[in-house]
């Protein structure tokens, strides 16, 4: 069964009855993406007027002209960009539901303890209600991240993909540590405490002992701590210039690995940064000193560093709204960050940094096919996604707020709305 | 429920003076337009604010005033009018946000600065927002940079009735008052449901929920009617027997000023306008109706999360929907968020929507909140053109705030205040090149000494900065 889809101006509707007529296990054999602009992420670049075939989770063919096989379900892209599914940035999808009821909220560790071994993935909830809103928005995949915590060490997380399963997450996990003036109240104060205390996490990594007058971990924090030296990615969340080189320095040190979520300063250290390789996850929309750590916030931070040679991605600490984030690279863009550059911040460059292997964050032959079809420019504000493939599946482009919008748009329903089912 | 009763209360107060009471404006506004020499910007795509694009047009500016508005470019005959060509560029009102909290909640967010929310009673109606603001606060010279040229502060939205909003010019100056939109009504900012419960239950106080929210608004109702009947009575007396009894002496007794009622009873003689923080849509049809109880207005009502369900409802009874394009979801009562909202508040004939912001980063760039808004619309059906939605964050905040006749659109006699942006607003790219306000130039993205920095920035970060 070849199913045609007209491209663009009746695509959405088309895509929606497909989702709804015709079983996941048809969808799932083979798409054909006809006539795409391919932002490839990878060395192929840009692809013209290409084509792309999707068979059991994996991008099968690339390029042009190639031919649809006959099972497929065809998609007219009408040369629309298709890119790899983007990055959420660090949230906590599926760890809550509603940020202000705390009944439903599992993100974060209040006690003061320092429980490294403390991990939110345990908690995940792939049916929360924004996971399908963010999705349908072009978003394929999150890292999940503890919230503020009673301790400077948050605690573990781990990337997931969103495609709604149980067991979906990605890479290893991730130790999240919170350094600077909103984490001094958790250091007795002061951020030179910070560093004290975890140098003595760090002295304290591995060891078994059981017990010690003056230690910080427990046994099985310990264990935890000892995972991040030498292997897995540690998270710190950091905006000063001044505490970024502490960061490097104190990294070197233990050999870890770190990322930098935040880095409102971290242009001011650029050259620094690209000498160790660190990648930051920046916010393209802050500008304003919210604290005095931000004093240097300036929107062409993520400009400077990328022409640095640092690698960039994104974060906006947001969660249920965390769809906005394309905006924010698209903003990027406008004071000054090439545009492919902060489309590889959404996508490949993410990947890499989370480093969730080589066939993820680009679309070629045998990569992951996590990638979405766009109205238009997908860092625009008037684009919108037109259709997500997860695992190479074609996401049912439904959330609850669509639900809600299709039970509204209807003018003077006879009867209540509760009986509207859209 | 009819909205449209002519209520009594109406009555007894149009007759009612109230110079009697308070000095009408005891913190009057000193702003003076800033110097300008007159300008003429041709070749323009101009978006009215009026419903109107005008391809190619020009606009006259002279005298901190717009002279005219051309469908043409024809450019002879202006006297020392400054020619700018905006080829390829787009021209709008200054953009004005109906919610802000520049100054009472200024950056950095240390202690010192968090000035927008009296959090010690749920009714503060006696206090003033601009009594807050901190003029050095960061956020209003970023706010300009996204075009921004006009703005109410309002306090935040902890109590029933947080206190008067006030609305000001972004123009650098010292003091509030070298800021305030001369001639602007005050607004009061009233809170609905979760915040104000909240914050007060948690206190073992009332209100602890939203009935006890209804019922603290309807006291202070009643009480305001009574403030207005004693200077009433006190006013009648000093007419008919001037104010003596046959002894000659003062027989009527000076009512007590009182800061709170005195706020009150500006918004029942309709001298304040009420911008009311309410996210769901059965409680703003529960305030439309208290608003009939007493006889005043709901000016609009801010966030309004629901609002799309009730759109009808707003569009009939007039009252703004000041709303966000995507925000949603981190309380309960945000919950049911759609990125529709706007559009559909949009919808019905008489509407009035706006795009506000809240947020110091979110005031930065209204035109792409109003673009993520304007293209959900037209995904679901409705044909919203920049020309339309280019109101909901000029005409109609102007509108809600009582000073559309002098600003808010592109029209002869008013208020120059203008952005040439770099294309089309409705663009993640797009960038406000020059902000006019009052016809004075005081923002050129490639100009920095039209780049205002606040006494706070100066001298930070000087390592790095030379």
């Amino acid at each position: 069964m070849t199913c045609m889809i007209p491209g663009f101006k009746h695509g959405l509707l088309a895509l929606a009855l497909i989702s709804l007529l015709v079983p996941t296990n048809i969808l799932a054999q083979s798409i054909f993406i006809n006539d795409a602009t391919i932002h490839t992420m990878g060395s192929r670049g840009v692809l013209q007027e290409a084509d792309l075939l999707i068979r059991e989770g994996q991008i099968k063919a690339i390029g042009p002209d190639l031919a649809a096989p006959a099972d497929s379900t065809v998609i007219e892209a009408g040369g629309r960009p298709v890119t790899p599914g983007f990055f959420a940035g660090i949230t906590m999808l599926g760890l809550q539901e509603i940020a202000a009821e705390a009944s439903t909220v599992d993100a974060s560790l209040e006690t003061e303890t320092m429980r490294p071994e403390f991990d939110v993935t345990l908690a995940y909830n792939p049916n929360a209600t924004a996971i399908p809103v963010t999705r349908i928005e072009g978003y394929t995949w999150t890292v999940l991240g503890p919230g503020p915590a009673g301790s400077i060490i948050g605690g573990q997380g781990q990337a997931v993909s969103l495609d709604g399963g149980y067991k979906s997450f990605r890479g290893g996990k991730l130790l999240f540590i919170d350094i600077g003036s909103d984490a001094s109240e958790l250091s007795g104060g002061s951020r030179a405490a910070q560093w004290m205390l975890l140098n003595q996490a760090l002295s304290e990594s591995g060891s078994e002992l059981r017990w010690s007058p003056d230690a910080l971990l427990t046994v099985a924090g310990r264990q935890v701590i000892a995972e991040f030296i030498n292997k897995n990615i540690v998270v710190f969340d950091v905006d000063r210039a001044s505490d970024i080189l502490q960061l490097l320095k104190f990294a070197e040190k233990h050999h870890l690995n770190p990322i930098i979520s935040g880095g409102a300063e971290a242009w001011m250290v650029a050259d620094k940064l690209a000498e160790s390789g660190v990648p930051v996850l920046l916010d393209p929309l802050l500008n304003l000193p919210l604290s005095f750590d931000q004093l240097g916030a300036r929107l062409d931070n993520a400009a400077i560093l990328h022409k640095a040679g640092v690698t960039i991605s994104f974060n906006n600490g947001e969660s249920n709204n965390a769809r906005k984030l394309r905006q924010a690279a698209g903003n990027a863009v406008a004071n000054g960050m090439p545009y492919e550059a902060a489309l590889a911040g959404l996508t490949i460059n993410a990947s890499r940094i989370f480093d969730l292997g080589q066939e993820s964050g680009l679309l070629q032959e045998n990569s992951r096919a996590d990638l979405v079809i766009w109205s238009g420019d997908p860092l625009e504000v008037t684009s919108v996604a037109d259709q997500v493939v997860i695992n190479g599946k074609l996401v049912p482009m439904v959330s609850r707020q669509t639900l809600l919008r299709d039970r509204y748009l209807q003018q003077e329903p006879a009867m209540p709305r509760s009986y509207i089912k859209p | 429920m009819n909205l449209k009763k002519t209520p009594y209360l109406l009555t007894v107060l149009s007759c009612l003076s109230f110079a009697g009471i308070a000095l009408a404006n005891p913190y009057p506004s000193t702003y003076e337009p800033l110097p300008s020499d007159p300008v003429l910007i041709v070749n323009a795509t101009i978006l009215t604010g009026t419903g109107k694009r005008i391809d190619g047009g020009s606009l006259l500016i002279a005298e901190g005033r717009i002279m005219e508005i051309r469908s043409d470019s024809n450019i002879s005959g202006e006297n020392g009018a400054t020619v700018i060509d905006a080829e390829g560029r787009w021209l709008t009102p200054g953009l004005i946000d109906v919610h802000s909290h520049l100054g009472v909640y200024a950056s950095p967010d240390v202690n010192a600065n968090s000035d927008g929310n009296e959090m010690t009673d749920p009714v503060t109606a006696r206090v003033w927002a601009e009594h807050s603001v901190w003029p050095q606060d960061p956020g209003f010279s970023r706010a300009l940079a996204g075009g921004i040229t006009s703005l109410q502060v309002l306090p935040g939205s902890a109590n029933l009735i947080g206190g008067r909003g006030v609305t000001l010019k972004n123009v650098s100056s010292t003091s509030y008052q070298g800021m305030k939109f001369p001639g602007a009504p005050h607004g009061l900012k009233m809170a609905c449901g979760e915040n104000p419960k909240r914050v007060y239950g948690e206190k073992k106080q009332a209100p602890s929920t939203r009935m006890g929210n209804l019922a603290a608004y309807r006291e202070q109702w009643i009480e305001a009617q009574k403030y207005i009947h004693d200077w009433e009575e006190y006013e009648k007396a000093g007419k008919d027997r001037s104010g003596k009894d046959k002894k000659g002496e003062e027989k009527r007794t000076l009512p007590v000023r009182d800061l709170r009622l005195e706020t009150l009873a500006g918004v029942l003689n309709g001298e304040i306008l009420v911008h009311m923080h309410c996210y769901r849509a059965d409680e703003m049809l529960t305030v439309l109706d208290m608003a009939d109880e007493f006889g005043y207005e709901v000016t609009a009502f801010h966030h309004g999360v629901e609002a799309y369900k009730i759109a009808d409802e707003l569009a009939e009874n007039g009252i703004c929907g000041a709303l966000w394009a995507d925000w949603w979801g981190y309380k309960a009562e945000a919950y049911d968020g759609i990125q529709e909202n706007i559009a559909l508040v949009d919808r019905p004939r008489g509407s009035c929507a706006i795009v506000h912001s809240d947020s110091a980063e979110g005031i930065q760039r209204l035109n792409q909140e109003a673009a993520k808004a304007m293209t959900r619309g037209r995904r679901a059906g409705m044909d919203i053109r920049p020309e339309r939605a280019i109101a909901w964050l000029t005409a109609n905040p102007a509108k809600s705030l009582g000073i559309l006749d002098q600003t808010g659109t592109l029209e002869e006699g008013k208020m120059a205040d203008v952005v040439i942006w770099n294309g089309n607003p409705f663009s993640v790219y797009a960038m406000a090149d020059q902000v006019f306000i009052d016809g004075a130039l005081l923002y050129d993205r490639n100009d920095p000494s039209r780049q205002p920095i606040s006494d706070f920035e100066l001298g930070q970060l000087l390592e790095v900065s030379e």
